[in-house]
């Protein structure tokens, strides 16, 4: 039964759909299994080869292909939770209950959202600290870290205007809050103030902006610099890669 | 030619400044390009900054002056406001604390404002007592319109002695 699954499988290769897709030919000799991976969009990202020392638990805890992982959970279920939720007041109230109770699953989801995003936080606060403890932000490695701290940024901001959405009294007062602790930012702090809200009050327009900023604006630029650090790391010879002396020797 | 020997400096600062086409244009094209970006960030924040607000209007009729006891505060859940009648007359001050924008409540049996969020507690003319809280609650313009109920402005602040008197 193996075998004619093999068979099957050969005969689905020769055809020309098959071929069409996958130019390179069969990936059995050094050139082609290269070629697999170069020529290949999603594929591509990845490096022809790491050190095997860096796939080890004990190089840095991967903490941050976790991050990374965690991150595409919360675009995932997030998404999920867009085909439920209106960012209109108060209907997005009612929205979480509905997807509480009434979703079938939905809770599930939620939640995975929810804790998924706290775990995040702690996670980048704790891969940033091991990064520092291990000397990661030293020469070449110094604009890397600046990203990284962009990225932190981008994560509180993101849990920040997430934590608005579901419109209860938690979320409401916070938002007051912190938007008030903006105003008193010297000379510009009320206009930011007025920019952020949409008014003077924490309403509706505030509801949507926040909705945008969280669903559209921030995720885009949280996967551009996550491309970007991750270039930095892979370019730079991934982990365990010794640091350099001031100047560029080892 | 006899200018340059009798200004030798400015001829060698002229000379300096020698600029060929391409570059004058590259840097003509950058500036434009400059004030044009510079436009259009200013146009982006004008975009974002609303116009039009759908919110309750600042300007409210707090109702006949006779509704309020003297030496009472009544708070107005709407607009978040305290109006309190003296002996002397009418005053209106913000419920919202001033501290980080909690809104605050009355508490007759204490006679004073407190704010449930950080502790801030207020006499009823919007003087602080104790707490995190700096400024004193602000109090409105109020005053009489022409058939006789009380009418307060949110967004004048007068000062803490102005009271109406009725």
């Amino acid at each position: 039964m193996g075998t004619s699954f093999n068979t099957a499988l050969e005969s689905l290769r020769t055809t020309r759909v098959w071929k069409s897709i996958f130019r390179r030919g069969p990936a059995i000799t050094n050139r082609t299994r290269s070629l697999a991976v170069f020529g290949n969009l999603f594929l591509h990202w990845l490096p022809v080869k790491v050190r095997e020392k860096s796939l080890r638990v004990r190089a840095a805890y991967y903490l941050g292909s976790l991050s990374l992982l965690l991150f595409i959970t919360l675009v995932v279920t997030g998404v999920l939770l867009m085909f439920y939720y209106h960012p209109a007041t108060p209907k997005a109230y009612y929205d979480m209950k509905d997807l509480r109770f009434v979703v079938s699953n939905g809770v599930f989801v939620r939640n995975v959202h929810r804790v998924g995003a706290h775990l995040l936080v702690l996670l980048v606060f704790w891969h940033m600290f091991h990064v520092f403890y291990r000397g990661g932000y030293k020469p070449p490695h110094e604009f890397n870290w600046v990203v990284g701290i962009i990225l932190l940024l981008l994560t509180l901001f993101l849990s920040y205007t997430g934590y608005l959405l579901p419109w209860d009294q938690l979320a409401f007062w916070a938002v007051t809050v912190g938007t008030n602790i903006i105003s008193a930012a010297p000379v510009i702090g009320s206009e930011v103030r007025f920019v952020a809200l949409g008014g003077h009050i924490v309403g509706e327009n505030t509801l949507l902006r926040f909705y945008v900023l969280h669903v559209v604006i921030l995720p885009l630029l949280a996967f551009l610099f996550i491309g970007v650090h991750l270039w930095r790391v892979r370019k730079d010879g991934g982990l365990t890669v010794g640091s350099k002396d001031d100047d560029g020797q080892n | 030619m006899s200018d340059d020997k009798a200004n030798p400096a400015q001829a060698n600062a002229d000379a300096k400044r020698e600029v060929s086409r391409k570059d004058f244009l590259n840097e003509i094209t950058l500036g434009a390009l400059g004030v044009a970006g510079l436009g259009g960030a200013a146009l982006t924040y004008q975009f974002f900054s609303p116009k039009v607000l759908f919110e309750l209007p600042t300007t409210f009729r707090a109702g006949n002056p006779d509704l309020y006891p003297v030496n009472s505060v009544t708070f107005l859940q709407d607009q978040q406001v305290y109006i309190v009648r003296t002996a002397a007359g009418f005053y209106a001050v913000s419920a919202v604390c001033t501290h980080l924008g909690c809104i605050t409540q009355w508490k007759p049996e204490a006679n004073m404002i407190a704010c449930p969020c950080h502790g801030s507690k207020f006499q009823p003319n919007g003087k602080k007592i104790d707490g995190p809280a700096t400024p004193p609650l602000p109090h409105y313009a109020i005053n009489l319109t022409a058939d006789g109920e009380l009418q307060v402005d949110k967004l004048q602040i007068t000062k803490a002695d102005q009271v109406l008197k009725v």
